[in-house]
């Protein structure tokens, strides 16, 4: 137990940014309820329950950001379908959700959803069986997300489809999941998904008090995620996905099983993707299909891109900034944004390959 | 008091003869009939007054004067277009009868010449009644029937055949014997039969079975099925044992000969969804296949031909038939030039980094989208399809081919060719292969590599536009157009192997068909489900599509 954390403080220590990245993350989880309760509302420190679920939003998506880092900036794997791992553990979620709201939904029945009791379906499907359950909910986040990575990435790893090829299956992937999921007859509510959540482990979701709870839940999970990921690149095996990265022919020649490491860490990281997801819809308040659209994923690699890949706490960071930067503009000047999002993307990607973070000094972030 | 329609068209002489004739013979005819002329006139003019009863006379007598404005005349009739106006009681035909113009263009019913405009107030509606409309209609069928163009022929006998009664059957009778032209023969022998059905004799019954036996239209077939149903106090509606026999195996060979051409249906379905796929994804074959760039803005430029096209439309709102044509070569030079333009201040720079490509690209299909989201507004545009491009093909009676599907495949097929004429034979795809396959000796043997760069990535981008103009007839002209192609066109380009044209057209092809044919199976949504997932499985067991690249050009990508 003390090994890995020991192993974790000695990696930390070697990077100020990780540190950096850590305590911001600290004070925020301390910040962020203080603010929110005991600062009275009329305060200007006070963070009102709109900054509150924004602040949540960024944080889940800075989760993404760090799973598609993961597989992207150190793994050389482009996925343009992570979303979809995102949205199946925000659908896992949704479902326990869902069979919390119990006899409060319109339709008043103990067992079904609304939107079955209005497609007149007489009894829950198979997969809805044990959503009532948290801890169930809690293992299906990981395992949804986690098997489809790992049945779709052996097949593709074991066959060497990379490169381009592998981004668009994953893109193929994503936009059929999209179509299934808009479908009534799936059993996920079809293009409604779900909304209207009553309460989350027995705690009312419109509550502050909840909400704060699961920001910090969230600033958790992704200090957790962090330096989970952080573990991993730099252990051996981190050191052999930076090879496969780089030279993969040449790795495998030199006796790697390629395949294997490329295939964990892409479950890995799905699963973390997952968390995100599941973290995300209490926070939003709905899931649909629209989360597996294809531009989705696309846009996690672009906040990735922006940030800067390969460093983790880059991926963090630009998921928050560009995300922040788009509620900003969509509100001020909605014309704008796209406008502002395009030229940001090409810009970036002439003149910053290495993202935002490539602007700060080596040698302010090595010690 | 019918008249063969053959005599109608015979000489002066002939018609003067039976008008004089007929003017004697028709009780309301107080007037005096010398020449054709003056005969058809003065029916004509008693129509303002008449009554029903009179009227149906008054139809008699204008068809049997054989003048040339008949069926003009009985036409507009039928059609609520025949006036009197109010100012100087002449009658007159108006060229709409459309209740929204304010104004009506007229025409004169005996010379058929213009009679200038009237207000629909001014014009006064010489009316009709069921029992007039239908003399009317069997007379201006009578008259097609005697048509010289057999099209005519073959649509006023398919017009009678919806509503069979005794005289109609009698004129069809009269016309099977004198038919020339084989397909109209046919259609009144249908018709002559379907009658017979309900003949008492069983002979009879039997022999319009088997006349029947080889017609493929769901009239003959539903009727055909009546003869084997069982009334509900359980006997046979058919008695004779041997027409029921004959029956049922009629209605079996009928319903296959209709699964066989429905299955053409669906192939032909198939084929036209190729060919959009085809179209969509072949620009993307040079860009991503020759270049090794991804380019997530080629929907964008397809929704960019989509939009010339309307602007082209805008400008051009007389000559809608010719718009098309003028829209071609436009929105290629438009998509074309914006894509020289994307090469050269975006694409240069990532050459060899295809990732980085897609989401610079990414970023400009964004811009692109705003942009036209600031011009047109983020509402659908209206683009027309031109009348020559609407309307069906009917091949038989159960298979019909809209023209813009069949086009589409046309038009597809002739941009693959002329694509791979210029990739083949021109100096320029002689120098676009040569930098594709090894770059640097390209260069060594003098040619501008950077020129060609920007010149296959215009050439690509101008097919997009290209593709935009088929897009804009087939659905909505919209800021999100490109969005709804881009997964399919890649998808197309990697399963066919990328880098090979051939693999674009036979990847697309066949993917439109594998997707029509499963839609009636496991509907549209969940057909195109399945065919995502093969097509993930296909590039698993084949990594570089279905015509992978060999040899020299395979190891630089």
């Amino acid at each position: 137990m003390l090994r890995p954390l020991a192993d974790l403080w000695s990696t930390l220590r070697r990077d100020r940014a990780d540190l950096a990245f850590l305590a911001v993350l600290a004070v925020a989880a301390i910040l962020v309820p203080v603010l929110n309760q005991l600062v009275p509302v009329s305060s200007p420190l006070h963070v009102s329950t709109y900054v509150l679920t924004l602040l949540g939003k960024y944080l889940c998506y800075a989760i993404l950001a760090l799973a598609v880092d993961l597989v992207w900036g150190f793994g050389g794997i482009l996925s343009l379908g992570h979303a979809a791992f995102f949205a199946l553990g925000g659908y896992a979620m949704g479902m326990y959700l869902m069979r919390q709201i119990g006899t409060r939904g319109v339709y008043g029945n103990p067992l079904l959803p609304d939107f079955m009791v209005f497609l007149n379906w007489t009894e829950l499907p198979w997969f809805w069986l044990g959503f009532d359950r948290f801890p169930f909910a809690l293992v299906m986040i990981g395992l949804a997300p986690g098997t489809l990575a790992f049945v779709f990435a052996w097949l593709a790893f074991r066959s060497r489809v990379t490169g381009v090829y592998l981004s668009i299956i994953t893109q193929a992937l994503t936009y059929a999941l999209m179509l299934a999921f808009f479908r009534n007859d799936m059993g996920f509510g079809g293009n409604n998904g779900f909304t209207d959540f009553k309460d989350l482990l027995g705690f009312d979701l419109q509550e502050d008090g909840t909400r704060v709870a699961l920001i910090v839940a969230t600033i958790l999970a992704l200090a957790m995620s962090f330096c989970a990921c952080r573990l991993i690149v730099s252990s051996r095996a981190g050191r052999v996905l930076r090879a496969i990265r780089d030279a993969e022919s040449r790795t495998r020649f030199l006796g790697y099983s390629v395949e294997s490491y490329k295939l964990w860490v892409f479950v890995f990281s799905a699963v973390m993707a997952g968390v995100a997801g599941a973290l995300y819809v209490p926070q939003v308040g709905i899931i649909n299909p629209s989360e597996f659209s294809p531009i989705n994923s696309i846009e996690v690699v672009i906040w990735v891109a922006v940030g800067g890949r390969g460093t983790l706490y880059g991926a963090a960071v630009g998921a928050i900034l560009v995300n922040y930067a788009k509620t900003f503009l969509t509100g001020a000047l909605p014309e704008v944004w796209l406008y502002a999002l395009g030229i940001m993307f090409v810009l970036v990607t002439l003149f910053l390959p290495r993202g935002l973070m490539g602007l700060v000094p080596a040698a302010a972030r090595a010690k | 008091m019918r008249v063969a329609p053959g005599t109608v068209g015979g000489s002066q002489r002939g018609r003067w003869l039976l008008a004089l004739l007929l003017a004697l013979v028709t009780p309301v005819a107080g007037a005096r009939a010398q020449t054709p002329e003056d005969g058809f006139a003065a029916a004509l003019a008693e129509l303002r007054e008449a009554d029903f009863p009179s009227k149906e006379a008054i139809i008699e007598r204008l068809s049997a004067s054989g003048h040339r404005a008949v069926q003009p005349v009985l036409s507009a009739f039928l059609e609520d277009r025949l006036f009197v106006r109010t100012a100087d009681a002449r009658i007159v035909i108006a060229k709409s009868a459309d209740e929204a113009l304010t104004e009506l263009e007229l025409v004169d019913p005996v010379s058929l010449a213009d009679a200038g405009r009237a207000m629909p107030a001014e014009l006064s509606k010489i009316g009709t009644n069921n029992r007039l409309r239908r003399v009317l209609r069997t007379t201006i069928a009578h008259f097609s029937l005697a048509s010289t163009d057999a099209a005519v022929r073959l649509a006023a006998v398919q017009d009678m055949l919806r509503s069979v009664d005794a005289t109609t059957l009698e004129l069809l009778r009269e016309r099977s014997q004198v038919e020339q032209d084989a397909r109209v023969q046919r259609a009144i022998a249908t018709g002559l039969a379907l009658a017979e059905l309900d003949e008492m004799d069983p002979e009879r019954r039997l022999a319009a079975v088997a006349i029947l036996s080889d017609r493929i239209s769901a009239d003959v077939r539903n009727r055909l099925a009546v003869l084997i149903e069982k009334t509900p106090d359980g006997a046979f509606a058919e008695t004779d044992e041997r027409v029921r026999k004959a029956a049922e195996t009629a209605v079996r060979s009928i319903d296959s000969y209709q699964s066989l051409y429905s299955g053409i249906e669906t192939l032909f379905f198939g084929l036209s969804l190729g060919s959009v796929l085809v179209l969509v994804a072949i620009g993307l074959a040079i860009t991503f296949g020759v270049m090794g760039v991804i380019n997530m803005a080629h929907g964008e430029l397809m929704m960019l031909g989509a939009y010339t096209t309307y602007v082209v439309q805008l400008a051009m709102p007389n000559h809608l038939g010719a718009s098309i044509p003028v829209a071609i070569p436009a929105a290629f030079i438009v998509a074309g030039l914006a894509g020289v333009l994307l090469e050269r201040t975006v694409i240069r720079f990532l050459y060899g980094r295809p990732l980085e490509t897609l989401l610079a690209t990414f970023g400009v299909s964004l811009v692109l989208q705003q942009l036209v989201r600031s011009v047109f507004s983020a509402n659908n545009r209206a683009v027309a399809t031109p009348a020559w491009m609407s309307g069906t093909l009917v091949v038989n009676d159960a298979l019909a081919i809209t023209y813009n599907r069949l086009y589409i495949v046309i038009f597809t097929l002739a941009v693959f060719g002329i694509l791979l004429v210029v990739l083949r034979r021109t100096r320029l795809g002689l120098e676009i292969r040569a930098v594709a396959q090894n770059r640097a000796m390209a260069r060594a043997m003098g040619i501008r590599s950077t020129w060609v760069d920007a010149l296959t990535f215009g050439l690509g981008s101008g097919i997009a536009g290209i593709a935009g103009v088929a897009l804009s007839q087939l659905t909505n002209v919209g800021p999100n157009l490109g969005q709804a192609y881009i997964i399919d066109s890649f998808m197309v380009v990697v399963f066919g192997g990328v880098g090979n044209l051939w693999g674009t057209l036979i990847g697309g092809l066949s993917l439109g068909i594998v997707n029509k044919l499963l839609e009636p199976f496991a509907g549209a949504v969940l057909g195109k489900i399945v065919v995502l997932v093969a097509l993930i499985l296909f590039i698993q067991r084949r990594p570089r599509g279905l015509f992978p690249q060999t040899g020299r050009a395979a190891e630089g990508s």
